[in-house]
Order: C-alpha cells, then sequence, then structure tokens
C-alpha cells in the first residue's frame, strides 16, 4: 500500500464526488422523480393511450443498459444533430432511468392508498386532482421511501458510468489518478471507499426521513 | 356555536326527494326503484339486511355512487341520474350534504384540526379565522379541543368517529348522512358516538342514517324505511315499522336482529 498515494489521492476523488457525482446525483434524481410521478399517473389514468406510452417507456429503460443509454444519447445523437455536452447527457440519461424505475414504485404507492381516501376527498368536495395532491401523495410518499431510496443510491453509483462521457465525476478523477501512477489497486480503492461513505451518510438520511414521515403512521 | 353551522330552519316540503333509483353493479342490481323523502329537520333511519340497497342510496345522496336512472332533489339542486352528471352538478352534490364513513377515513397525514378545516379552507374557501375558530368550537363541543393538534391514529375510534362527525358538520351541508358510523367500533365506544348524533339530531339537523342501532333509530329517528333487496319495503314512523310490522320481511328481519329475548 502506497500511504502518501492515499493521502494525495483521496482529496481530489472527494472533491470529485462533491463537484460531480453529487450534483449529478441531485439534479437527476429531481428530474427523474418527476417523470415518475408523471408515468406513474399516466399508467392510472384510465386511458389506454396514456398507460400504453408510458407501459413501453417503462419497458424500454427497463429492458436495457444505462451504459447503452448513454451512448446513445451522447454518441448516438450527434449523427441526427443532436450535440449535448457531457453533462447535460449525464443529466437526461440518469434521469430518464431513474424515471423508468421510480414510476413504477409511485405507481404502486398510490394504489396502496385506500379507496375511501379518493371517496373522503370527494365527500368534502375535492377534485380528483386536489384529492391526489393533498391526501393520497403525501401518503403514498411515505410508502414510497424505502424503495425510492434504493433507487437514489443505486443512483449515485450508476454516475459513475458518466465518466466513459467525459463527466468529470468522482470515477473520472480516479482514473486519471491512477493511470500514470500505476497504482490501480490503491487509488480505485479510494474510490470504492468515497462512494461507500456517500451512501452510508445517505443510509442515515434515508432513517431520519422516514422517523418524520412516520409521526402519523401508527 | 357559531351561527353558520346552525342548520337550515325547518320549511315546508321535503329537503331530499329521491325517485326511482336503480343502481348495478355488474349482474348485482342492488337498487330497484327506490324513492326516499326526507323532510327538513328530521331524522331518516335506513334499515335492512346486508346487500339490501340502504348503503348505496346513502352514498348515492353524495354523489359517491351513480345510479344508472331515478332522479334526486336536495333543496334547490335537482339531478337527472339518467343523464351523465356535469362537474357542477357533482360539485353540488357533495357540497348539499357532507358523510361520516363507517371507517371515518379520516386523512391519516393531517392532524385533527387539519382533517377538519382542510375542506372549508381548500374546497370552499372561507376566511382562515373564521374556519379556524369554528373548528375548534365544533371539537370544543364535541369534547375533543384538547386533541385538535393530535393524528387520528393516536385516538380512540369513539373520538376518530366524533372528529368525523365534525368533519362533515364544518362543511357546512344542508344534512348529514350517516354510513353505520358505528359498526366499526368496539362496543364500549359506540354510545360516545351515539350520544353526538342523538344532540345533533335534536338540534334539528336533517339527518340520514345507516344503522343496524335499532334502539337508536327508534328513539331518534321521525321516519324509517326499511330495505330489502333493492327496494324500500316498508316505512314510517319508528313506533310503527318496529312496533307493528306490516310486512312479513319486516317481521323477520326484525326478529332476526332482535334474538328470541327481545328488546
Amino acid at each position: 500500500m502506497n500511504w502518501q498515494l492515499i493521502l494525495d489521492s483521496v482529496g481530489p476523488i472527494a472533491l470529485g464526488g462533491l463537484t460531480g457525482t453529487i450534483p449529478l446525483t441531485l439534479a437527476s434524481f429531481a428530474l427523474g422523480l418527476l417523470i415518475a410521478i408523471g408515468m406513474a399517473l399516466m399508467r392510472i389514468s384510465g386511458s389506454a393511450v396514456l398507460s400504453g406510452i408510458a407501459r413501453v417507456y417503462i419497458s424500454i429503460i427497463r429492458g436495457t443498459p444505462m451504459l447503452v443509454q448513454l451512448f446513445v444519447i451522447f454518441y448516438g445523437m450527434p449523427q441526427i444533430g443532436i450535440t449535448l455536452d457531457p453533462w447535460p447527457s449525464a443529466i437526461i440519461a440518469l434521469s430518464l432511468n431513474v424515471g423508468g424505475y421510480a414510476a413504477e414504485i409511485i405507481r404502486a404507492a398510490i394504489l396502496s392508498i385506500p379507496r375511501g381516501q379518493w371517496e373522503a376527498g370527494a365527500m368534502i368536495g375535492m377534485s380528483r386532482g386536489q384529492t391526489l395532491a393533498r391526501i393520497v401523495l403525501p401518503q403514498a410518499a411515505r410508502v414510497s421511501v424505502p424503495p425510492l431510496s434504493n433507487t437514489f443510491i443505486s443512483l449515485v453509483k450508476d454516475t459513475s458510468l458518466t465518466s466513459v462521457i467525459l463527466v468529470t465525476e468522482l470515477f473520472r478523477v480516479a482514473q486519471r489518478i491512477a493511470a500514470p501512477s500505476g497504482e490501480f489497486l490503491t487509488v480505485y480503492l479510494v474510490a470504492a471507499a468515497v462512494y461507500w461513505v456517500i451512501c452510508f451518510v445517505l443510509a442515515l438520511g434515508q432513517d431520519s426521513v422516514e422517523r418524520r414521515l412516520d409521526r402519523y403512521a401508527v | 356555536m357559531p351561527s353558520e353551522i346552525a342548520p337550515p330552519p325547518p320549511g315546508t316540503g321535503p329537503l331530499l326527494r329521491a325517485r326511482g333509483l336503480h343502481k348495478s353493479f355488474g349482474d348485482n342490481h342492488v337498487l330497484r326503484g327506490v324513492d326516499l323523502d326526507i323532510a327538513p329537520g328530521t331524522v331518516h333511519a335506513l334499515i335492512g339486511p346486508s346487500g339490501s340497497g340502504k348503503t348505496t342510496v346513502l352514498r348515492s345522496l353524495n354523489g359517491l355512487e351513480s345510479p344508472e336512472a331515478g332522479s334526486l332533489e336536495i333543496g334547490e339542486l335537482a339531478i337527472d341520474f339518467s343523464r351523465p352528471r356535469t362537474r357542477a352538478e357533482r360539485a353540488a352534490l357533495h357540497r348539499a350534504s357532507a358523510m361520516v364513513f363507517q371507517q371515518h377515513q379520516l386523512f391519516p397525514h393531517l392532524s385533527v384540526l387539519g382533517n377538519v378545516t382542510i375542506g372549508p379552507l381548500r374546497v370552499q374557501g372561507r376566511p382562515r379565522d373564521e374556519v379556524m375558530a369554528d373548528a375548534l368550537a365544533l371539537l370544543e363541543r364535541v369534547g375533543l379541543r384538547e386533541k385538535a393538534d393530535a393524528f387520528p391514529s393516536s385516538l380512540s375510534g369513539g373520538q376518530q368517529q366524533r372528529v368525523g362527525i365534525v368533519r362533515a358538520l364544518a362543511l357546512q351541508p344542508s344534512m348529514l348522512l350517516f354510513d353505520e358510523p358505528t359498526s366499526s367500533l368496539d362496543p364500549e365506544l359506540v354510545g360516545e358516538v351515539l350520544a353526538v348524533m342523538t344532540e345533533l339530531a335534536a338540534e334539528g339537523w336533517t339527518m340520514a342514517v345507516v344503522t343496524h342501532e335499532l334502539a337508536f333509530a327508534r328513539e331518534v329517528a321521525h321516519e324509517v324505511s326499511f330495505f330489502a333487496d333493492g327496494v324500500v319495503v316498508e316505512r314510517g314512523a319508528p313506533a310503527q315499522v318496529f312496533g307493528e310490522p306490516r310486512h312479513e320481511r319486516t317481521k323477520r328481519f326484525l326478529q332476526r336482529i332482535q334474538g328470541p329475548f327481545g328488546r
């Protein structure tokens, strides 16, 4: 083990996490959740067309590798005149991916809320949209926190794939340090450790979110 | 109690008049031409075996079910069920009455006060100060003022149902609908809910109550409709329906529910 190299590399790698991995994760997760809510609502809309579109979208996202999706967007799209920088390409690919996986989680969470809650919303005079926004989604949010946390933690690690489209995130920084030094084992173990710390902190965050949302549960 | 929440003054003629309600769930023809009249300021008990259509009728009054045929008048509102409901008609139906559900259906993510005020604030758009004052006064009435900030899951079944009643009152409806409000409660909690309902009846609220509490129906209701197989078999004053039932179905039902020892 090259202790000096560990000390020298952990700073830049962690910085890659702070300026690359974490913002990429947050932006993609936020956009991905919006896509997922939209897709979940299309799935339960009762319209065959909307539901069909959402079904096809979810099937394609879940049935193709993330890496291939990244390549199609970054290396493929320029052929039809759409050239995007690494960052926008990465955010688009990652949020589409999150949208596909989280859509089913959110759909299941919405369906888990008893029909009586929709009826109580209608009884007090709310439209379906109001009932959804004020009664059903807040309760569905609590149900979907544990599975969405899984998606979130997977996303943190999936961002490492964007190193192949030249996004300067944690793993790309590690590759740049490792190559000239030849110390692949040391540097990549440092990178692994930094990912683990990020995910560990996120898991703690999940606990505290669940506790906060649990205040009304039995 | 603030004056806005007082029931409308008794007028002449029925507040509610339903005619020829028909409704099927698949092959199951649950309503086969139901008529119902409820005079302002009176309590109407809907009794009968389960599956007889009484709950479906009650839910239709609030627009939670859509009969395929029939008509309904509540005050000024007139609905022809054979035509699809417009948005405005649906809203007017929900506005005309307020329902207390069998399984309370309080919103678990909102405090007691939140449950009571969300309709008046978010749907009716009434001023916040007024809504809060009314809600707290109503909670005080049912003895739950100190639970205003509690979540429903921390209340007993009887307390939850009393909050359900307050949520309905806070909507300032012209009548109250109760769907077996005590059927899901432990026996020792039934009394506190019936006590609140008895008070409301005494105040002159117009109420339609689906219930298996025959003693309550006999004491509090002004009129009783006995349902069987999707029609009203017998209707009349409680003393008549319970004391001298005219129809064989009514007699058999009362015998079964009252048991061999009578009541």
